[in-house]
Order: C-alpha cells, then sequence, then structure tokens
C-alpha cells in the first residue's frame, strides 16, 4: 500500500478497509449517505420533451468507489455533465463538500476538486503526452500572464510538476510513450492519459466516463488495482462503466440510472440481483442475478434460446451489457 | 531584361517596413490562430485601430510620439475586448464572423463624412510622423544605400519584430503558452483541469491584436498617412497567407512568411513587367501583370497547402490529426 494510504491509517481510519455502512438508513434509491461528498436535488435536464436527466435526489458517498451504471442513454453522460457545470440544468441545485455548485462554471468546479473525464475521450493530439500531463498541474504560477516571461518564478514548480506526471505516467504504463504526440495514441491510450491527466489535479473527487472503454484487457487488471488505490490516496470516485465484473471487482456502491432516474442504489452484489435494475438493462430475462456467475450462466442459457442474442457469437462468455440491451430492444421493436 | 535591379528591389523588398509590419501582424494573427485557436479574420481592423489610434491622438489631440503609440496599443486592446466579450463563449467561427464584419465596421467609421474633421474620411490623416521622425538618431547621410529616415524606420520596424518575436517564444515556451495550446486543441479538456479558458482567449486576442496595432503603425509610418483602402479586407487575407506560407504555430514563421509574400510578389512584378517590357509578352499588359501575381500568390499558395501544409518552418508531427 502506498505511502498515502499510512496517512489515512494514521487519522484512524484506512478507508481500503473501511467497512463501516456507507448509507444512512436503508439502501433504497436516493437514499442518504453517512459521509456524502456530493449531494444533488431535483437536478433535471431535459432535451426537446426529453428528461435526459431527472434525479429527485442522490449523495455520493466521501472515501467511496461509487459505480454508475445503466443502459446506453440513461442519462449518466448529462448527469456528469451537469454535476461538473460543463452542462446546465433546468431545474435543481447541487452541492459538493457543501458548497453550492449551481451556476458555478466548470472550471472552478475542477479547481474545488472535483475532476472529471469525458467519454469521447479529450486529449490534445498535438501536444506531447507529458504535455498533457503538465497540463493537468495544479498551481503552477507559469500559468499567470504576468509570471510567464520569467522561468525563474516557474521553473521550480514545473519540476514538481514532471516528478508528479513521471510518476503517473509510469503507474498507466505510458512512460515510454512521454513524448510522443498525444495523437499518435491507441484509444485505449488515450483513455488512460485522459485518466492520468485528471489526477494531475489531484482532485478530491475524480468522475470517469467508462474509463475502461477499449483498454487493452492486459492492462485492467493494474489499472482496476489504480483506481482502487485512489481510495487509499483520500480520494473519491465516481466511475461509469459497462462492465459488470469490473463494477464488482472495484465498486464499494453501485448507484443505477434508467431513463433519467435513479431506479436503485446499494452494494454491487445486492444490486445485481434487483429485478428493477435486470429490468432497466434487459426489460426481459427478470429473474436473474447480474452479480454471480450461477445467474450470468441461466442468462445465457435463456439468451442462447433467442436468435439474435450475441452469446455463442464470438462474444461468447463476455457479458457485455450494453450490447444485449440493445439488442434486447431490438428485439422488442421487431415484435 | 534588367535582372540586377530586379534582384535588387526584390532584397529591399525583404527589409521594407512594410514587410516588418506584414510579419508584426502577422505573428499576431500566429498568437491567435496557430498557438490559440481564434479565428481572426479582422486582423486589418486591430492595424487600423493602431494607425489610426496614434494618428488621431497625433493630430487631434497634439500627444508626444510615445502616448500616442500606448493609445494605438490600448485602443486596440479595447477593440479585442469588445470583440471578445460575447463571444469567446462561443463556439470559434463566432469570433471568425464577427472580426470580419468589425474590421469593416471600423474602415467604414474612419471613411464616413460625418467625421473628416478628425478621420479625413476617404483621403485619410498625414503629417503625424514628425515626433517619430525627430528621435532619429542617424545623421543624415547613406546608409547602405539609403537615406536616414529609411534608414530609421528599417531598424525601429525590424528591432520591434525582433522583440516581439523573442517575448512571443518566452510567452509559448511558458506554462501560459502551454494552456493556450491545450486550448488550441481542446477547451473543455482545459477547463475540467480548472483553467480559466475565457480569461486565456481574452489574454490571446489582446496581445494579438496588440501586435496588429504595432504594425499598423510600421506599416503607416514610412507612408506619412493613413488611409481607410490600405485597412481592406484583402489585407487580411494576405496576413494570412503569410502565415501559412510560414507555418503557423511557431514564432519566425510569419516573419520567413511575410518575407517570402513580398519578395515573391516583387519578383513576379518584376519578371512579367521585363517580359512585357521586352515585347517577348505581348498578350499583357503591365496593369494586368500587377493582378496576375496575385493570381500566382494565390496559385503558389495552393501548392503550399497541398506539398507543405505545415508551412515552411511549421513541424509537421503538429499536423497530425486524431
Ligand atoms: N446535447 C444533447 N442534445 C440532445 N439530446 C441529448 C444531448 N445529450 C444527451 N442527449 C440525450 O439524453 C439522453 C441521455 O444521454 P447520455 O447522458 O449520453 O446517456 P448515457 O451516458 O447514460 O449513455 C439520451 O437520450 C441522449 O440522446
Ligand atoms: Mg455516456
Amino acid at each position: 500500500m502506498s505511502m498515502h494510504a499510512k496517512d489515512s491509517t494514521e487519522r484512524g481510519i484506512d478507508y481500503m478497509t473501511d467497512t463501516r455502512p456507507i448509507a444512512a438508513g436503508g439502501n433504497t434509491p436516493g437514499c442518504k449517505k453517512r459521509d456524502p461528498i456530493v449531494v444533488a436535488e431535483n437536478v433535471s435536464r431535459s432535451f426537446g420533451g426529453i428528461n435526459a436527466v431527472d434525479v429527485e435526489y442522490l449523495e455520493i458517498p466521501r472515501h467511496k468507489i461509487t459505480a454508475l451504471i445503466g443502459p446506453n442513454g440513461a442519462g449518466k453522460t448529462t448527469l456528469f455533465n451537469l454535476l461538473t457545470g460543463f452542462d446546465t440544468p433546468n431545474s435543481g441545485k447541487w452541492q459538493f463538500e457543501g458548497n453550492s455548485l449551481a451556476g458555478v462554471s466548470s472550471y472552478k468546479v475542477a479547481r474545488m476538486g472535483m475532476v472529471r473525464t469525458f467519454q469521447l475521450t479529450k486529449v490534445m493530439g498535438k501536444l506531447t503526452v507529458m504535455e498533457n500531463m503538465r497540463l493537468g498541474g495544479s498551481s503552477q504560477p507559469g500559468e499567470r500572464l504576468s509570471k510567464a516571461l520569467f522561468k525563474g518564478l516557474w521553473g521550480g514548480r514545473e519540476k514538481e510538476i514532471t516528478a508528479q506526471a513521471n510518476v503517473l505516467l509510469e503507474k498507466f504504463k505510458l512512460d515510454a510513450k512521454k513524448d510522443d504526440y498525444a495523437a499518435s495514441l491507441s484509444g485505449g491510450q488515450r483513455k488512460l492519459l485522459e485518466m492520468a491527466r485528471s489526477l494531475m489535479v489531484q482532485p478530491k473527487l475524480v468522475m470517469l466516463d467508462e474509463p475502461m472503454a477499449g483498454v487493452n484487457p492486459a492492462l485492467t487488471q493494474s489499472l482496476l488495482d489504480h483506481i482502487k488505490n485512489l481510495k487509499a490516496e483520500g480520494m473519491t470516485v465516481l466511475f461509469v462503466e459497462h462492465d459488470m465484473n469490473m463494477v464488482r471487482h472495484i465498486a464499494d456502491w453501485v448507484v443505477v440510472m434508467a431513463e433519467g432516474k435513479i431506479v436503485a442504489e446499494g452494494p454491487p452484489g445486492e444490486v445485481m440481483k434487483n429485478p428493477a435494475v435486470i429490468d432497466a438493462y434487459l426489460g426481459a430475462h427478470h429473474d436473474v442475478d447480474l452479480g454471480d456467475a450461477e445467474g450470468i450462466k441461466e442468462l445465457e442459457a435463456e439468451l442462447e434460446a433467442d436468435e439474435e442474442s450475441v452469446v455463442g457469437t464470438e462474444d461468447a462468455g463476455i457479458l457485455s451489457v450494453d450490447v444485449i440491451a440493445a439488442e434486447v430492444a431490438q428485439e422488442k421493436e421487431q415484435k | 531584361m534588367d535582372y540586377s535591379s530586379i534582384l535588387s528591389s526584390a532584397i529591399g523588398e525583404l527589409i521594407s517596413p512594410t514587410t516588418a509590419a506584414y510579419a508584426l501582424a502577422a505573428l499576431g494573427l500566429a498568437v491567435h490562430f496557430g498557438y490559440s485557436g481564434l479565428l481572426n479574420f479582422g486582423q486589418a481592423g486591430f492595424m487600423a485601430v493602431g494607425a489610426y489610434g496614434f494618428a488621431i491622438s497625433t493630430l487631434t489631440f497634439g500627444v508626444p510620439f510615445f502616448v500616442g503609440l500606448l493609445i494605438a496599443v490600448v485602443a486596440s486592446a479595447v477593440f479585442a475586448l469588445v470583440l471578445g466579450i460575447p463571444t469567446l463563449r462561443l463556439r470559434a467561427d463566432y469570433l471568425a464572423i464577427v472580426t470580419i464584419a468589425a474590421a469593416e465596421i471600423v474602415r467604414y467609421l474612419v471613411t464616413t463624412s460625418g467625421w473628416t474633421a478628425v478621420t479625413g474620411s476617404a483621403n485619410g490623416l498625414a503629417d503625424f510622423e514628425d515626433g517619430f521622425y525627430s528621435m532619429n538618431p542617424f545623421p543624415e547621410g547613406s546608409y547602405l544605400g539609403m537615406n536616414n529616415r529609411d534608414f530609421f524606420i528599417r531598424v525601429v520596424g525590424w528591432g520591434l519584430v525582433v522583440v516581439c518575436c523573442v517575448l512571443i517564444w518566452l510567452l509559448m515556451r511558458s506554462p501560459w503558452g502551454r494552456v493556450l495550446k491545450g486550448i488550441r486543441e481542446d477547451e473543455n479538456a482545459v477547463r475540467s483541469l480548472g483553467k480559466n479558458v475565457y480569461a486565456y482567449k481574452m489574454q490571446a486576442l489582446i496581445i494579438g491584436g496588440s501586435l496588429g496595432a504595432l504594425a499598423g503603425m510600421v506599416f503607416t509610418l514610412p507612408r506619412g498617412a493613413v488611409q481607410p483602402s490600405n485597412y481592406g479586407t484583402e489585407l487580411t487575407f494576405f496576413l494570412w497567407t503569410c502565415l501559412l506560407l510560414g507555418g503557423m504555430a511557431t514564432v519566425l514563421g510569419p516573419v520567413i512568411g511575410a518575407m517570402m509574400f513580398w519578395v515573391v510578389l516583387s519578383l513576379t512584378q518584376g519578371v512579367l513587367t521585363g517580359l512585357i517590357e521586352s515585347g517577348a509578352v505581348t498578350w499583357l499588359s503591365t496593369i494586368q501583370a500587377g493582378q496576375l501575381r496575385y493570381i500566382l500568390v494565390g496559385i503558389a499558395l495552393m501548392l503550399l497547402m497541398i506539398f507543405r501544409p505545415q508551412g515552411v518552418f511549421g513541424n509537421k508531427k503538429e499536423l497530425a490529426f486524431a
């Protein structure tokens, strides 16, 4: 475990092994948390009559890894945009560490310690990987026009930022690429770079929108460990992910969205047994537990009977829920 | 054909004050577009604001040279603010439209006969350069075949180019410049890292615009006159040509681009005129030759975009698109 973990242990709590309950009461959708970092109330956003997000109440637990799951179009990315100031809701209020964020511009949200990545990866293609990383560095006096001309005023901080970037790049297996232009990276490497860059800001809450999409499977395991370790460094993580294995592996808490609403919340094991969740994802195929291998086998068997199902093709064995959900929706339409 | 005079006039263009002015203004465009991704299609407007700001404050208010210079730069900064405040929060194309329009508005404002006493309307203003030449440290005589006035304005113009290039180079290698380049690539990503994108874009717009204002002064001083017709839209597009010739995200690119632009114009003019006068070309008048060379510049630009899109000095890798 890292040095930071020791720090947090010294303060009495090890966030890696903290087993105190997350919810303050029952695990109902929109339940109160023992120690929330984000609280959102009645946040709604509609696009041309369609309610993309309509969240009545949501708390994100501090020092935990929360997965935000739900079928495509559930409103997860839109919720990210709203919470981080990249989009403005039609109504609602929300706060981060007790500070109201309604109307606060996105860069200020990031400075307060709430940093997000994008589903459609955003790297600066014509900057090198290292320059991308340095851009994330905080309190660099040289970023002010009045000091930019004088290297003496910012060279020292630049060295610290570079050292910080080197450590992260190594963790994310990008150190060999650091002098390459980011445009030359593969899709998965760009995801990694974006995540590493967001950590350069040293956020309190890091919000990752589909961090594993396109990442080389050989890398995912070590990446999952890095995400887990963020907790040890005192960070809170909120991430969107479709891969249930990953969710089960690292999430302490799962929030399920469907059609803009929070439909279920709870620890991963519990949520994946929840009929409302299975409903949201699959429509039919109610009576399975996505959380254990038995349930998945059951579902696969059931899907095998369906001609349109992806199971039994080259995807066999990989339960990619969003693909199945799309297939099922298509199937429904045809009926 | 008199090759030596064709060549010497081309070399003369290389260091002419007009070339220095183009280099400065194109450097401003490099700050705008090459480094920050801001589409300014009204750099001629910034030059006009600088030139008129200086000329009017000298003639109407009788201020000394350096106060006039300061007023010119401040006026261009205000111009940048006025253009930037409503547009820099919007998509890049809004700034492009607004700058084209604003540059034309400036030109019409100084042309309108309502304010002839101040702006001189279509005839423009003259006789504002005495304050400048009175500072000339070079006694009368011949300097590389130039008189002391011509030599002085070249020294000042190119001195200014060198100083501005060094300043911009220092800025762009700093973390401040890095944020600008990040904004050029993806401003939302930069926002998500906690940088105030709007403020950076405004600073870049003002700095590039001030370079335009200085260019306007360097352009106008050796002529001893400002005229609205000098600041038309085609000036902006010549500046873009210089920028594209030299390379967009470089400091030396716009300078070399401006030199190439004027040398090529001068050479083609000289060669075409020579051919016509010697009777080798009969299907072209000298006036048509003057127009033909701009067509040639256009063709050269097209060839450049096809075979060396990064410009002469640009880095090919920086063009690699995602
Ligand atoms: N800018 C937009 N304009 C119109 N509709 C949008 C926009 N952004 C999202 N939507 C709609 O909002 C819904 C939620 O989208 P999104 O938040 O991207 O879902 P998710 O990330 O959960 O897959 C979808 O129906 C989508 O079509
Ligand atoms: Mg999404």
